[in-house]
């Protein structure tokens, strides 16, 4: 099994539901998130072009953040989810230094937090927050080993990218383009 | 136009709008950690050549601070674990690929060792020491007997040691700057040379100061080395690798790092340790302790720089 | 919105074809389910609907281990929401965790000379409410009493003032919104566009927008629908001067200069009649007036409009083909906001024709026909008939005016010449009149004339520092209101619930309106116990049970005929005079107003000066959420979008904060950060609405941002129904404000 997300820049309007949906799911507290929207526009007046993007980690199959971690608290869960227990976190900050799209934070309470892909969700049978809440239905989630996966169904269907993939991290989100 | 916006106002604390994850308290450990390795590495080598009595400074002397530095050392990185009470954790496992652990595990030996190396020359530094327990006494003859072989473990994690100084950066493909594998044996030169520097503020020995400062001189040149090495293969790079070393070669820390670093750190120590050696007479601690000025700058700027450093996408 | 990093990539400009179809998951056998219908790990859930926009979506509240509000998320039963809210709606958490909220009733007094508010306990300020009411009742009648309410408890406060025989019941949402649409659209179909809109964007095949920025604008089904048909493929056409994220997803983008749009619409009319492009059957059928309507746009050509629009003749061709050739599964969008330029009716009006040109409505992927529910009333005595009501103070100002019009409200609520003001007591709920009517000095200066003004809100908004008595209401999370019945595909309602018990000493309007009834002596009007009674009465009417809206929130029917859509060659009899889609209006024309819509060049921004065009953030509704923690996390201030030639022009450099300045000398109260961007032309700048308070209550909002309602000075007041146009200010940049404000 590998869990992985997609999401389409084409229909993506930007609105940050995303956002708010896994900080009161999550209860990430304000002024922190999991998840995040960049906003790109090329071109000049009126020749434009405009991209959005859902981010947030990757759930990378070669991370980095969890080979730094001197305590194993970053570790890979069923599904390749990559997951950080709380209570073995000390706090060394290694694991934010080494994502290179900055996708962890250090929660006020001490420990690193960072997307879980809603494992808990996952293991009731519901798709992330994120994805179950977005109103433009542009994220698409679930297993790339089961063909009829929706993820599997829109990547076979669809160009797309990953980000930085010269970092080498083999990220599992997947931007429609 | 180009324009990339976070739409959702991201703004995580010590993430955002860059890298600041890491304050003092690294930068410092690295460099007592490399200071300490410096020190230890060279009483061991001299030891180990049966020079004890002729570098009494850097065998005995200088390794009386030792546990010191590790201890405040260690203490600085306490400081920057934010989720403290959980710093234990760091010993129930031993996790081979992550540099942290390899630094923690490194310590944890490498700290009693210094303590004992400390412990066995006390007496000689401090004739008035006593140990006032007998089972400290015990130890201290049971330790004795084992000398050579403690001395051969120092200057085996010593180099460790030094190594890992740099690696903690490198390790870090995500900050391009950090990504050089130049860094490890940068910090352990660098290491070795602040080692020497503090040999010869300790020591009253001419010949002592005189062979520490060859040898000083010598670190300062590879150092350069390393350094303009390391700009060159950053240039030679990704253009991420070569925005990073930009950072030096015209953006913000141009002058911190080729004024206090190579200029003052390195450069002028250098020559002053040149003219001494040609018979000048200079205070010998000033070349001294501009070596360890460099060595904290040169760790204070990699660590600050690297967290500016990064991927785009 | 922070800026990221600064870096310059040479990236291929390709076109980048949009979306190819993809099959819809419906479910993924083995996979997990989208979105939530069990009951989430067993926990408590109440139904809601949500308050933070017009939309009112229908969701469920869930609440923690310890009893708090934990998430709100949409109800899948819901045609509105389809199961999930907008980011509005999800952050509506925050409307009730704001610790700056209302807390407790207010009365103004003077201590020491100086005016002040004091608490005082419900009992004290309702008896303060109705013995002033009453006295103003018995002085200027019961038609000098206004309400103005954008909000559910409006309801409660109607009644009230039905029940003493006024029926003055604005809201900002007709003459500074949807108004001219409405009239435009009354006007040519005999009905009302409606809220949610009747538009079928689901199943079209070309969807046109103008101005409408959905995706910004939140309109949770439209913004869902827009997607769908993104996915289907279909052909979008947005018109709009900045490139809007409508237009980031379009196939065509017409980058018009502002105010020209009627041009463009004459100029596609005269593509679509010209090129015989338009539905005959159904305008042989169904119109009237096609002649006049032929001769009329004969001599506007899109090279003529090209002149006028700056969009080149053959993009008016190619898109007025495009449309053409996907009707009658086309909508040329109606609009929502269309208070522009003061000859908004007459835009509509175009709007409408061409709909009724291309066969879109009544048809699928056009205009679809509503059905909804009517909720019976709990009986109660007849209201008192009405002796002078909106109307009638009106006189013959704004003859298409359907609903009373908040701007002509507050006109007569200020003495004139012409005698004394006609309104001498308002009751604003729900409504920040302060921020939300345009010419903000002409609003303070008819509530200074006021005998009484009480304002009821959740927050120390604006307009609540101006009142005489202040009453907390408690969040749309912490009450029941009345059942939302809203005409849509199928008929269905919703019911909202409190979730948790009203914080502070706050209540919701039900009760607060039933009180000051009783204490009016006007109890007989509100018969019932409580709102459970009321409801609870309503809903057996209606075949359910407040038991059974608990449980489910929503409750749909199947509609009683087949006839979503006009069937084929069905005749159908419409509400106009005519009884056909008047082309050519007899109501315009009745009323002495131009009964073919013709373009009239509006004024343009003086030298240094730039058009003032504001919209819409994705993460906040107007004023009411700039201080919702969750959603001022998203976006605490607003910007003002700079070309880059007009910000070099000015050395402005992006993120650099400035004053703004308009026509009429007015400088912004506070500064605003400059984002500079090619997303915006460059004759105009553009400025989210609902930013730049001054209340200091608002504590996480506070001077944040400019407001666009401060620069709105110059209002372009419809003279057919009397929308206030608000398109027509023009602002400069003020880099150093000598040190004034702020
Ligand atoms: N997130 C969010 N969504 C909302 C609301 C909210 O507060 N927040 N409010 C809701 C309400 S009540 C309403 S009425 C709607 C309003 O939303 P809309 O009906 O979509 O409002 P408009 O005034 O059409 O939208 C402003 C757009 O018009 C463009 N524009 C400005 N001048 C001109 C012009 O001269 N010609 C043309 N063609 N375009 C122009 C602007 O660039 C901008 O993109 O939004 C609704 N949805
Ligand atoms: N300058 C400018 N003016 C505009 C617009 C614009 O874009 N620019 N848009 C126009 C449009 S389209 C519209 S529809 C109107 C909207 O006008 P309004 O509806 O007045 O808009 P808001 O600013 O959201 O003000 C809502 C008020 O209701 C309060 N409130 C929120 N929830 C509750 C509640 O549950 N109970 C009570 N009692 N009060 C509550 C809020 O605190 C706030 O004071 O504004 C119009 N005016
Ligand atoms: S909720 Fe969906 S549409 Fe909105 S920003 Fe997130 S991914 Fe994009
Ligand atoms: S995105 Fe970052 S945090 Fe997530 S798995 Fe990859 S490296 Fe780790
Ligand atoms: S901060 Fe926590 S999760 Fe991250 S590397 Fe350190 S111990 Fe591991
Ligand atoms: S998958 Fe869950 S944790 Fe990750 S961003 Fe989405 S809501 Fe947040
Ligand atoms: S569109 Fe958003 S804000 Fe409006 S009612 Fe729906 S969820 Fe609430
Ligand atoms: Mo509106």
């Amino acid at each position: 099994m590998r869990y992985a997300m997609a999401v389409d820049t084409k229909k993506c309007v930007g609105c940050s539901d995303c956002v708010v949906a896994c900080q009161t799911e999550n209860n990430v507290p304000i002024g922190f998130c999991r998840d995040w929207v960049v906003e790109v526009t090329d071109g000049t007046y009126p020749i434009l072009e405009l991209e959005l993007r859902s981010e947030r980690c990757n759930h990378c199959d070669n991370s980095p953040c969890v080979r730094c971690c001197p305590t194993g608290a970053s570790h890979y869960e069923k599904g390749g989810v990559v997951i950080v227990t709380h209570n073995k976190c000390i706090g060394c900050g290694a694991c934010i230094a080494s994502c290179p799209y900055d996708a962890r934070y250090a929660h006020p309470d001490g420990y690193v937090d960072k997307c879980t892909f809603c494992l808990h969700r996952l293991e009731k049978g519901l798709l992330p927050a994120c994805v179950a809440t977005c109103p433009t239905k542009c994220m698409y989630f679930g297993d790339l080993d089961d063909p009829k996966s929706p993820v599997s169904v829109v990547l076979k269907n669809r160009k797309h990218k990953t980000l930085i993939p010269e970092a080498g991290t083999k990220p599992q989100l997947y931007f429609l383009i | 136009m180009r324009e990339e916006i976070i739409v959702s106002g991201r703004m995580n604390p010590n993430i955002d709008p860059f890298l600041h994850i890491w304050h003092w308290q690294i930068p410092l450990y690295l460099f007592l950690g490399g200071l300490a390795a410096g020190i230890l590495f060279f009483a061991a080598l001299f030891y180990l050549r049966g020079k004890e009595n002729e570098y009494r400074a850097s065998v005995k002397i200088a390794p009386m601070i030792v546990p010191i530095l590790l201890v405040i050392g260690l203490f600085a990185l306490f400081l920057d674990l934010k989720h403290k009470a959980y710093f234990w954790q760091l010993y129930t496992v031993i996790r081979l690929q992550s540099p942290m652990g390899w630094g923690a595990w490194t310590l944890m030996i490498i700290t009693p060792l210094a303590f004992i190396w400390a412990a066995l020359h006390i007496k000689e530094v401090f004739p008035k020491w006593d140990w006032k327990y007998q089972w400290l006494k015990d130890m201290e003859v049971f330790f004795q007997k084992y000398k050579k072989v403690i001395a051969w473990l120092l200057a085996i994690y010593s180099v460790i040691l030094g190594v890992y100084t740099g690696i903690l950066f490198s390790a870090f493909n995500a900050r391009p700057l950090w990504n050089t594998s130049i860094l490890g044996p940068l910090f352990l030169v660098s290491g070795l040379s602040t080692g020497a520097a503090t040999a010869i503020l300790f020591s009253k020995n001419h010949e002592e100061r005189k062979t520490f400062a060859r040898i000083d001189l010598l670190l300062i040149a590879i150092e350069l080395f390393l350094i303009v090495h390391m700009f060159m293969g950053f240039l030679a790079s990704t253009q991420v690798q070569i925005d990073a070393a930009n950072l030096f070669l015209g953006g913000p820390y141009t002058a911190p790092f080729w004024m206090l670093v190579v200029a003052m750190g390195l450069i002028l120590p250098a020559v002053l340790e040149a003219l001494e050696l040609i018979k000048f007479k200079i205070p010998v601690y000033i070349p001294a302790i501009l070596v360890l000025f460099g060595g904290i700058m040169l760790r204070f700027i990699i660590a600050y720089a690297g967290q500016l450093s990064r991927w785009l996408y | 919105m922070s800026n990221r990093r600064d870096f310059i990539r040479i990236s291929a400009l390709g076109a980048g074809g949009l979306a190819v179809g993809i099959p819809a998951f419906k479910s993924w056998a083995g996979g997990l389910i989208d979105p939530e219908r069990m009951v989430y790990d067993g926990m408590r859930r109440t139904p809601t609907y949500c308050e933070i926009c017009f939309w009112k979506c229908a969701g469920w509240v869930y609440k923690n281990d310890q009893g708090d509000i934990w998430k709100i998320t949409g109800n899948t039963e819901d045609q509105h929401s389809n199961g999930r809210l907008c980011p509005r709606g999800t952050g509506g958490v925050g409307m009730y965790t704001d610790e700056n909220r209302l807390k407790t009733p207010l009365i103004r007094t003077t201590i020491g000379g100086k005016q002040t508010y004091r608490e005082a306990s419900w009992d004290e300020a309702l008896d303060y409410i109705a013995s002033k009411l009453k006295g103003v009742i018995a002085a200027s009648g019961p038609e000098s009493v206004a309400l103005f309410s954008h909000g559910s408890g409006g309801k409660y406060f109607g009644s009230l003032l039905k029940s003493f025989g006024s029926n003055t019941n604005a809201a900002p949402s007709y003459a500074q919104c949807k108004g001219p649409r409405e009239a435009a659209f009354l006007a040519t179909f005999g009905e009302v566009v409606e809220s949610p809109e009747r538009i079928d964007i689901r199943d079209t095949r070309c969807l046109v927008l103008i101005g409408s920025h959905l995706g910004e604008n939140m309109h949770n089904g439209q913004v869902q629908e827009m997607s769908d048909a993104i996915d289907k493929g279909a052909t979008i056409i947005t018109v709009d001067p900045r490139f809007s994220t409508a237009a980031s997803k379009s196939k065509f983008w017409l980058p018009i200069k502002p105010s020209t749009d009627l041009a463009l619409l004459l100029a596609w009319m005269n593509v679509i009649m010209g090129e015989g492009l338009y539905d005959k059957a159904y305008v042989e059928k169904y119109t009237s007036g096609f002649d006049k309507l032929q001769a009329h746009v004969k001599p506007f050509t899109p090279e003529w409009a090209y002149g006028i629009t700056t969009i080149a003749p053959e993009m008016i061709r190619e898109t007025a083909r495009a449309m053409a050739h996907a009707a009658p599964a086309v909508i040329v969008h109606p609009g929502r906001h269309v208070t522009w330029y003061g000859d908004d009716v007459q835009r509509l009006r175009a709007v409408a024709i061409l709909n009724a040109l291309l066969g879109s409505w009544g048809r699928r992927g056009g205009f679809y026909r509503p059905e909804s529910i009517t909720v019976p009333e709990f009986p109660h005595p007849h209201y008192p008939a009405v002796k002078k009501g909106w109307r009638d103070l009106l006189g013959d100002k704004y003859p298409l005016a359907d609903q009373p019009v908040a701007n002509a409200i507050v006109d007569l609520s200020r003495p004139s010449e012409a005698g004394p003001a006609k309104y001498k007591a308002w009751i604003v709920n729900g409504t920040n009149l302060v921020e939300t009517m345009p010419n903000q000095a002409n609003t303070l200066e008819a509530i200074k004339a006021l005998d009484l003004l009480v304002v009821i809100d959740t927050m120390p908004m604006e307009i609540t520092g101006y009142a005489d008595v202040v009453l907390p209401e408690c969040t749309y999370l912490e009450r029941y209101d009345d059942i939302r019945v809203s005409p849509h595909r199928k008929p269905h309602f919703a019911l909202r619930m409190p979730a948790v018990k009203p914080k502070y000493n706050s209540k919701p309007a039900w009760w607060m309106a039933k009180q000051l009834a009783e204490k009016m002596g006007l109890g007989a009007f509100f018969p019932w116990k409580d709102i459970e009674e009321y409801l609870g009465w309503q809903l057996k009417q209606m075949g359910s049970s407040l038991e059974e809206m608990q449980r489910i929130g929503v409750k749909t029917s199947e509609r009683p005929a087949d006839d979503l859509y006009f069937a084929p060659d069905e005749d159908v009899e419409f509400s106009t005079n005519s009884k056909k889609i008047e082309l050519y209006s007899s109501d315009l024309e009745g009323a002495g107003f131009a009964a073919l819509p013709f373009y009239t060049p509006h004024e343009e921004p003086p030298a240094g000066f730039y058009r003032l065009i504001y919209g819409r953030a994705p993460m906040h509704t107007f004023t009411r959420t700039s201080n919702n923690p969750n959603l001022a996390d998203l976006m605490d201030e607003n910007s003002v979008w700079i070309h880059p030639k007009v910000a070099k022009e000015w050395a402005l450099t992006n993120e650099q904060y400035i004053y703004l300045k308009n026509q009429d000398g007015v400088l912004s109260d506070f500064r605003i950060k400059v984002r500079v961007t090619e997303r915006i032309r460059w004759d105009s700048v553009f400025m989210v609405h609902g930013f730049g308070h001054n209340q200091k209550k608002l504590e996480r909002c506070f001077g944040r941002g400019a407001s666009d309602t401060q620069m709105i000075t110059k209002v372009l007041v419809d003279p057919s129904m009397g929308g206030t146009g608000m398109r027509g200010n023009f602002v400069t940049f003020v880099t150093d404000n000598g040190g004034a404000k702020s």
